[in-house]
């Protein structure tokens, strides 16, 4: 068997599913890091200390740009919905939508990574 | 003639336990269908290559089959634009009868879920039941399908989950739905809204890059969802195409 060669409409859907699972995932998570303030405040700042290592800085912007991904691609999908002539022109508001996405993770990087590497 | 190069799935159910993937080397025309080269193949090389064809001209649904990764007609696809070795297998998410040969029981049983023919409770007028351009227009697309089986089988949702009733018996339902003098939305729209209805579809397009109709399938399948939504508003039992 070999893959099926689908095209945008199928990496789309990928990673919106990727993006989706992963910020669930991290959701579950987040609240369970949370939850550990019940135990006492050694514990809950022990760990949310991690979240100022450099690895989780990082990966942070990456956790951005799976929301912010996600958020674009979900409203795309929802505007076929409203208006299903756009459906034609699925390809280009796919672009529009990337374009979007690499005008907001410019600026977003920088001022996220700033405080990690720089003075 | 040119020598066209073919790697094609072959399955025997009587003989071999798993597929396995058979190389051809054929003479054909580059302006030749693959069709032709698997003809070819067929009456030079190797008789017992089965596959299904009719018309041979893209209008009767049958030969459709996996070719360089996506459901095409093989009748409608020319080998000068191809990459090669041209490879062939049979529709995906169907179990494989022989070679390409698909078992579309299932498929057709969808189709007919979907009640495709006209259901009106007033008595026939005297003459036509007529329509206007403009209602005619509201379905147009969707009447072109072929059912041929392209658009279901290049659907993740359904390679997922065989029980989705798949694109093209939502294609069929679009076309009497969005019909005037159709008044069977209520019967449809009960089998539509199903949890194998149409809300497993994901927008992912492949059934609308695969229809060799050009079909607009994905809009085809929102304009049910809404039909849908609208019909949940309402509650009521009013004519889908007015
Ligand atoms: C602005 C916020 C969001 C928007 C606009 C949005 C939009 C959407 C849409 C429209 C879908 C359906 C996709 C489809 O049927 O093709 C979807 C699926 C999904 N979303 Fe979101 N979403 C948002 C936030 C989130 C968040 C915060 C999470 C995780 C906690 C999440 C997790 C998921 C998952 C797991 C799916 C299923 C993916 C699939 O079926 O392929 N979403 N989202
Ligand atoms: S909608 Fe297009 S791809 Fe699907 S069965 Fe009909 S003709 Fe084939
Ligand atoms: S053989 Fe009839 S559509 Fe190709």
């Amino acid at each position: 068997m070999s893959r099926y060669r689908g095209g945008i409409g199928q990496w789309s859907w990928m990673f919106h599913r990727i993006t989706g699972v992963g910020v669930l995932v991290f959701l579950c998570l987040h609240i369970l890091d949370t939850f550990l303030i019940v135990l006492g405040p050694e514990h809950y700042n022990a760990i949310i200390a991690w979240y100022r290592h450099p690895v989780f800085r990082v990966s942070e912007v990456g956790l951005f740009a799976c929301v912010l991904y996600h958020s674009l691609n979900g409203v795309r999908i929802i505007l076929f919905e409203a208006w299903t002539g756009l459906v034609r022109w699925h390809r280009q508001m796919f672009y529009v939508q990337m374009a979007i996405f690499a005008v907001c993770m410019l600026p977003v990087t920088y001022l996220m990574l700033r405080p990690v590497f720089g003075r | 003639m040119a020598h066209v190069r073919l790697k094609i799935q072959r399955f025997n159910p009587e003989m071999d336990s798993a597929p396995q993937w058979r190389e051809y080397t054929v003479e054909a025309e580059p302006t030749d269908r693959v069709l032709d080269a698997l003809h070819a193949v067929k009456w030079h090389h190797d008789g017992s290559l089965a596959f299904r064809r009719s018309c041979a001209h893209g209008v009767c649904g049958s030969d459709a089959m996996m070719i360089n990764g996506k459901n095409r007609l093989a009748c409608k696809l020319l080998i000068k634009d191809l990459k090669q070795p041209i490879v062939v297998e049979p529709m995906r998410g169907f179990a494989v009868v022989k070679d390409l040969i698909v078992d579309q029981t299932k498929f057709f049983e969808k189709y007919r879920s979907v009640k495709p023919y006209l259901i009106a409770e007033e008595p026939p007028p005297a003459t036509e039941r007529l329509q206007s351009p403009k209602q005619q227009e509201r379905f147009e697309d969707t009447t072109k399908c072929i059912l041929c089986g392209a658009c279901t089988t290049s659907c993740p949702s359904f390679w997922a989950n065989g029980e989705y009733v798949g694109p093209a018996a939502i294609v069929q339902a679009h076309r009497f739905l969005f019909d005037s003098r159709d008044q069977g939305a209520e019967e449809r729209l009960e089998v539509l809204n199903k949890a194998s209805g149409v809300w497993r579809c994901r927008t992912i397009f492949n059934c609308t890059d695969a229809c060799p109709r050009g079909i607009n399938v994905t809009k085809a399948i929102v304009e049910v969802q809404n039909l849908l939504v609208a019909h949940a508003k309402q509650g009521s039992t009013t004519d889908a195409a007015q």
